[in-house]
């Protein structure tokens, strides 16, 4: 075992240096970059914001089970089946019929099926039925139906959240599915999240309506910016979908703070006839149920340009206009978890932990050294490569560290040395029995290198368990844990071993103490 | 070489270990676990105020019908750490409490950590953190009956199984918290005990080979004496690692290092006295090794 070919020294000390190499990458120049490679800190250490949304999808199914109502009845009609009792009870249709066996065959045909659409993915339809009494059946979405409305919503909400997070003008958003109906935003350096979770937080769905003068049927009472009770039609004249620009301005007149928004070819002449039709009534601008304001109709407005006014801040109008230039959210957005930390706050941490770590490390190398001296040396100086190599390879995989992180690095320089310690202390065993001190440490060496194994194995197999189901900062740990258990074996068992040879083999013939 | 009589304690030893454990389960059964907001669900704020009191920030808060709310003094004078209860998700919670504090404090409030955890997530978060735990002993379980015989599998995992359930003992009955950087710690002491068990058991096995004369208490004690200068050393590099974190590392990574600490003592005491003794009672031998031997190359 203290043999080596000069090659396998060449080879040893060019993959060290290799790896080494890397972790000086990150004290390099900024303006001067040899290699854009470094660690990143995470955001406990940076400071910033991590968020996790998720969709409600409830109104968007109620909503998409609505749509069926009309071609479902006329499919009926059409085929000659007669129904009764149909109702709609929330997120499901039921319904009484004289012929399940026809309506079986039509409900599941897959030519051509408007109603009920075959799903080629998932091998599945997009509806199911079940019978609830003799000829009573229900209709919902099937289990794949309920994905696809979720996939699409949430792809849909991803793409808006990402366009309203960039117009913020944050540096280096990251944003991802999580799952089946989460996002996840995280967001570094940010100091203060509320105004991006409020923009997150609005589905933003605006609606021009008409103010109608009684409250007859389809109309709903809403109350306006100054606290007027407004009958507003149920009509949509036209949504934000018909919208292709929105910004913030300042009225000349009094100052105020108002949003101009510029219409599409069919919106300007949806509202160009719906403002022509209705001079001197009100238009209600709703907004996600709400009325921003309700003005009056004063001349037709036929240019696609409009204005919205609404007592606003600046502020107010800037996020208003940020809103709808970015499109509605297709359902409503929760946070689920959140973790924000403050900038101060991540540079008090990476303090603490590179003191914590610089502390922990000498108390560890004077240790090791007034314990085995010379060997001592020998085992601090494979530490240093392996913290080296530790440092290169996060480097080279542009690892996230975190605190823990920097828990693992500090646990991992205090559990490294056992690799040694259990050869040093294997060695002078051997030594007592065996007279010659090369095949003492070679035996020692030999012996040691099973038991080495195995002790690093199980915690190298807890590292991997919780980088699996650790979440955020805790994978950090992981990362450093598991990383350094393998740089821990490389040092010790190449580096430290060839150092040992070289100590052994030139003090040939005098008493060698470990 | 140490030669102390270790087998002669193995019997007190193993008393003492099953009072330990036995009050663990006591108090994790009827105290509890003081589950921080990770798997609780709720909302966490650290914030730095000079010329305030905990007090104030309590009065602040009352009257503003958030159920149970916790404020107490954190780390360095001025930093404070509220935590409320909170039963469902709602996002306008966290900047009314903001402006609440920034409205009725006189000083300037600095808010160094918001965070949030809804009731599904945090039921999630726990949920994996029982899987993780449970996952990675079965994993051990499995390693060391792939590595050794069945005998030490047992051994191993009972001895895990004490360190685990004594680190949550003592966290119990001191009410420390429980989250998710103690989930870590506990995954990591259990790779830790089981590393130190490792190198005995190797010495066991190796011994029994060796000595064919010796029973199991006496291989188990000569063992334990041979490894015992590498046991101890490789203790006291990780402490001296882990109280460097733990003085110096900053508040928040203070309860996942007092558990490590916790984990490192407890581990390094059950593979010297919980997992050697217990291959007593299934009276391992080198008879017994052979058969398992048998067994896998017929």
């Amino acid at each position: 075992m203290l043999n080596f070919s000069k090659i396998n020294v060449l080879i040893i000390y060019l993959i060290f240096l290799f790896i080494a190499f890397f972790s000086f990458l990150n004290f390099q120049d900024e303006n001067d970059k040899l290699i854009e490679k470094k660690i990143n800190l995470g955001l406990d250490l940076q400071g910033g914001s991590y968020l996790l949304l998720e969709i409600n999808s409830d109104s968007l199914v109620q909503e998409k089970i609505q749509s069926k109502v009309i071609p479902l009845k006329k499919l009926l009609k059409d085929n000659n089946i007669n129904y009764t009792n149909f109702k709609i009870n929330e997120e499901k249709l039921t319904l009484s019929l004289d012929n399940i066996e026809k309506f079986n065959i039509l409900f599941n045909s897959r030519k051509d099926n408007l109603i009920n659409p075959y799903i080629d993915n998932y091998r599945s339809y997009e509806l199911e039925y079940k019978k609830i009494k003799d000829n009573q059946i229900e209709i919902f979405f099937s289990k794949f139906g309920l994905l696809t409305i979720n996939n699409s919503a949430l792809k849909q909400s991803i793409e808006i959240v990402r366009r309203r997070i960039d117009d913020v003008g944050t540096k280096e958003p990251t944003i991802l599915q999580r799952g089946e109906k989460r996002i996840l935003v995280e967001l570094p350096g940010l100091k203060d999240p509320e105004r991006i979770k409020a923009l997150l937080g609005k589905t933003a769905q605006l609606n021009f309506r008409l103010v109608s003068d009684n409250n007859e049927f389809g109309t709903d009472e809403l109350i306006s910016e100054n606290g007027e009770k407004l009958n507003v039609s149920k009509r949509i004249i036209m949504s934000g979908e018909n919208l292709i620009d929105a910004q913030p301005s300042i009225q000349n007149q009094n100052n105020e703070p108002t949003v101009s928004f510029t219409l599409d070819r069919l919106g300007a002449q949806k509202f160009g006839r719906t403002t022509t039709d209705n001079v001197g009534k009100r238009l209600a601008i709703v907004l996600d149920g709400e009325i921003v304001s309700a003005p009056n109709i004063n001349e037709p407005i036929t240019s696609g340009n409009g204005m919205i006014s609404g007592n606003f801040t600046f502020q107010e109008a800037t996020d208003l206009a940020l809103l709808l230039r970015s499109g509605a959210l297709p359902t409503p957005l929760i946070v689920v978890e959140e973790r924000t930390v403050g900038p101060d706050l991540g540079e008090d941490s990476i303090k603490s932990g590179v003191t914590s770590l610089i502390v922990g490390f000498i108390l560890v190398i004077l240790f090791m050294f007034y314990k085995y001296k010379i060997f001592g040396l020998i085992a601090n100086t494979a530490l240093i490569a392996n913290l080296l190599m530790l440092i290169g390879i996060l480097t080279i995989l542009e690892a996230t560290l975190t605190l823990p992180g920097i828990a693992g690095i500090i646990l991992t320089v205090g559990m490294a040395v056992d690799a040694n310690v259990l050869i040093f202390e294997r060695i002078k065993e051997e030594l007592k029995t065996e007279k010659s001190a090369i095949h003492a440490f070679d035996s020692g060496y030999t012996r040691a290198k099973i038991t080495v194994l195995d002790a690093n194995i199980t915690t190298l197999i807890a590292a991997i368990i919780l980088f699996v189901f650790g979440s955020g900062p805790v994978k950090g740990f992981a990362i450093t844990l598991g990383i350094g258990i393998i740089t821990t074996l490389f040092t010790a068992y190449f580096l430290a071993r060839h150092l040992t040879s070289i100590v052994v083999l030139n003090t040939k013939n005098k008493e060698i103490k470990i | 070489m140490t030669n102390y009589n270790f087998s002669s304690k193995f019997k007190h030893a193993n008393i003492l270990s099953l009072i330990l454990f036995l009050i663990s389960i006591f108090f994790i059964v009827f105290k509890g676990l003081n589950y921080g907001i990770d798997f609780k669900g709720g909302t966490l704020i650290e914030l730095r105020s000079k010329n305030t009191e905990a007090s104030l920030i309590r009065d602040i808060l009352k009257n503003m019908d958030l159920g149970d709310v916790n404020v107490k003094k954190f780390g360095k004078e001025g930093d404070f750490l509220i935590k409320v209860e909170q039963k469902d998700d709602n996002n306008k919670l966290i900047p009314e409490i903001k402006k609440k504090l920034s409205d009725n404090l006189n000083s300037d409030i600095n808010f160094r950590r918001v965070e949030n955890v809804g009731p599904k997530v945090s039921a999630e978060l726990l949920q994996s953190g029982i899987i993780a735990i449970s996952l990675s002993l079965a994993a051990m379980l499995f390693y060391i009956w792939v590595r050794f015989e069945w005998q030490f599998s047992i051994g191993s995992i009972i001895a895990l199984f004490h360190d685990v359930i004594i680190t949550l003992g003592i966290f119990s009955l001191l009410s420390l918290e429980i989250n998710l950087s103690i989930i870590a710690a506990v995954l990591t002491i259990v790779g830790y005990s089981m590393n130190d068990t490792v190198v005995i058991y190797d010495r066991i096995r190796e011994n029994l080979g060796k000595f064919h004369k010796l029973n199991i208490s006496d291989i188990a004690n000569l063992s334990i004496n041979e490894t015992l200068a590498r046991t101890i050393i490789t203790s006291i590099t990780t402490l001296l690692a882990l109280f460097s974190i733990f003085i110096l590392g900053g508040e928040i990574l203070r309860g996942f290092s007092f558990a490590m600490i916790l984990g490192v003592l407890i581990g390094t005491y059950s593979s010297i006295f919980v997992a050697s003794p217990i291959l007593k009672y299934f009276k391992v031998s080198y008879k017994t090794m052979e058969k398992e031997e048998e067994k896998i190359v017929p």
